[in-house]
């Protein structure tokens, strides 16, 4: 716990994880309120349409006559656990079969990276489309999560199996063997720790990708854009035709809030990354009194 | 000999399997769903018109011999590989009775015209743009450059490519609205026909470009700049080589290779279409057919898809795979 708080507080340093924080928290703030939303999210016509925005309504309300502050915060609460729901799954996907092949070899290696393989060459997004057109109407948020995530695992798992091949060959596995260790303890306590940060350092890319997966499909349609996520914003945005009837304020706030979400997850990653790569870690080093 | 053995016919057997395990997926998920494409079908048609109980079960038998629904699962999955390997995915149900095939084929082009062509500039702009920036990363140019393809990177796909729309058809209308060729042109290979074609094509080109661009310099960039602290690297400065000679033969030797690939899947990846591009700009390619085909449940158009996006990629990576011990003397000399 001490040792999290000092890297925070070192992270803390860097522009860019500053900056990602910051809009990260603000975003969730937003997306916890909507546990104390005055509306209901499935309803329409509750409030005059299209009003700009006024004290009232912080963000006007539109063609549906609902709050757009108060569906904005709907949907990016849903938006943010579908994409913790892929990064989850496929960084637990990734993981079981990285360790699994690496570490036990042999015919169950060939056939795992066999079926890594395939899945790297699958191409995402038919497949997806294909099972929007079959079951949309089950394509909640995390259902979609679970989808995106079982489909992405495929390029970590050959990395973590990778780490796993080198660090199966180094002295304090082969001491936690000798010691009469299991196989489930080895792998908890030798192996995860040292995959964790491999793992995390995904995690938030993996977010992005679910997050841009799911406004692609809200905007074409094919999932169920009743439910409000940050792409079903935009989907009824487009079909209110907003845009040409002027409602800058519906127009504009799935337009920033995307963009904020994204250039914000982007940073983090980027500043992770910074600090979890060895190389760039060196250059941090400073005497600590 | 040896090369055959050892690489060769590995490469030619995985290839053969990541290309059976993915058909058979496509095969599976639509039966493993909950929903039944012919009840699907057969709820939408009866809906407009209504029909004796007779005549229903006639349909839905006609309908489960199109779609391949006959038999047991295992019967089902011979005969599907039986039409596949026969290039027949029976008609399309849209555009009943034109086959699925043929709709393919008028599509394609238009798909491959656009998409290889912006991947292969904006993979080749990128390559030598991010190996600039990560070599001479401490110039302010390098900065500023960077600075600019991170703030285009995240922007999400839809709202640049609209923005550039609003901006070249709208505000300053010099590009035309959409579409892959004007109203009442001909497709021939005539003069007026390439260059109308061109005209429709490079805004939908150019929103591709600058992102795809952004992407590839960035992940450029990185590479380069963990390279360059490599100790050969280091070595090769001590030796006085000129900065030219280190970047091209030292540096960008070696970054290339994880761009190779990256372009490979890329390339690969082209058959599933741009959807959002083509739909934004209504391109007649393959993403707008997918759309289509997906609005209006027409299975065997996007099995169709799916199968070709498979191959399609399988094979770019065999490609590379085969090419790669003439970029990689590590694996020649293996």
């Amino acid at each position: 716990m001490r040792k999290l708080m000092y890297s925070l507080s070192e992270l803390w340093e860097d522009p860019k994880f500053k900056y990602s924080s910051i809009v990260l928290g603000l975003l969730i703030f937003i997306s916890i309120l909507s546990y104390f939303s005055p509306y209901d999210p499935y309803k329409w016509y509750l409030l005059p349409t299209n009003q700009p925005p006024s004290l009232r309504h912080i963000l006007g309300t539109d063609g549906k006559g609902q709050d757009i502050f108060w569906v904005l915060s709907f949907s990016l609460r849903n938006s943010l656990m579908l994409a913790v729901v892929a990064a989850v799954v496929s960084r637990v996907i990734a993981l079981l079969v990285g360790i699994l092949s690496g570490y036990l070899g042999g015919a169950v290696d060939r056939l795992l990276m066999a079926l890594t393989d395939t899945f790297i060459v699958m191409p995402v997004f038919p497949l997806l489309l294909l099972l929007s057109s079959l079951i949309k109407n089950y394509l909640t948020p995390p259902v979609l999560g679970l989808i995106v995530g079982v489909f992405s695992w495929s390029g970590d798992a050959r990395v973590v199996r990778s780490m796993v091949l080198s660090l199966r060959e180094r002295e304090f596995m082969i001491t936690s063997k000798f010691s009469g260790m299991t196989v489930k303890e080895v792998i908890v306590g030798d192996l995860i720790p040292y995959l964790l940060p491999i793992i995390s350092g995904g995690f938030i890319g993996s977010m992005m990708g679910a997050i841009g997966f799911e406004v692609v499909l809200s905007i074409l349609g094919f999932v169920r854009v009743e439910t409000p996520t940050l792409g079903s914003m935009f989907h009824w945005m487009i079909n209110f035709q907003a845009m040409l009837l002027g409602y800058w304020w519906w127009v504009l706030t799935p337009i920033v809030t995307a963009i904020l979400l994204f250039t914000a997850l982007y940073t983090l990653s980027l500043s992770v990354n910074e600090y979890l790569d060895p190389r760039t870690r060196v250059q941090r080093i400073v005497v600590v009194k | 000999m040896k090369f055959i053995k050892s690489y060769l016919i590995p490469r030619i057997i995985q290839y053969l399997y990541m290309v059976v395990i993915g058909i058979t997926l496509i095969f599976l998920i639509p039966r493993l769903s909950p929903v039944d494409p012919v009840e699907q079908i057969l709820n939408t048609r009866l809906r407009i018109q209504s029909t004796t109980p007779e005549a229903i079960l006639k349909i839905r038998e006609v309908m489960e011999e199109l779609y391949g629904l006959k038999g047991s699962l295992w019967e089902q999955y011979i005969n599907m590989w039986k039409r596949l390997l026969k290039g027949d995915f029976g008609p399309s149900i849209v555009y009943y009775p034109a086959p699925v095939i043929v709709l393919i084929r008028n599509s394609l082009p238009w798909t491959i015209g656009l998409l290889t062509l912006t991947t292969l500039i904006s993979w080749f702009m990128g390559l030598v743009l991010g190996t600039f920036l990560g070599y001479s990363k401490k110039s302010s140019l390098s900065r500023i450059w960077t600075a600019v393809f991170m703030a285009i990177n995240p922007v999400p796909y839809y709202i640049f490519a609209l923005t550039l729309l609003l901006l070249f058809c709208y505000v300053i209308p010099i590009f035309p609205l959409g579409g892959g060729f004007s109203v009442g042109q001909r497709v021939a290979l005539t003069w007026s026909f390439i260059k109308d074609v061109i005209k429709h094509g490079t805004l939908p080109a150019l929103s591709l470009i600058i992102l795809g661009l952004s992407g590839w310099s960035l992940g450029t960039k990185i590479l380069v700049q963990n390279l360059s602290e490599e100790d050969y690297v280091v070595y090769a400065q001590m030796m006085g080589l000129s900065d030219q000679k280190i970047l091209y033969s030292y540096v960008l030797r070696n970054a290339m290779l994880p761009q190779i690939t990256g372009l490979g899947l890329s390339l690969g990846g082209i058959f599933g279409g741009a959807m959002m591009t083509e739909i934004l700009f209504t391109y007649p390619g393959i993403g707008t057919l997918a759309y289509n085909a997906v609005r209006a449940n027409d299975y065997n158009v996007m099995i169709a898809i799916s199968f070709f996006s498979i191959i399609a990629v399988a094979t770019a990576l065999l490609i590379l795979d085969l090419l790669y011990p003439l970029i990689d003397p590590r694996i020649r000399y293996r």
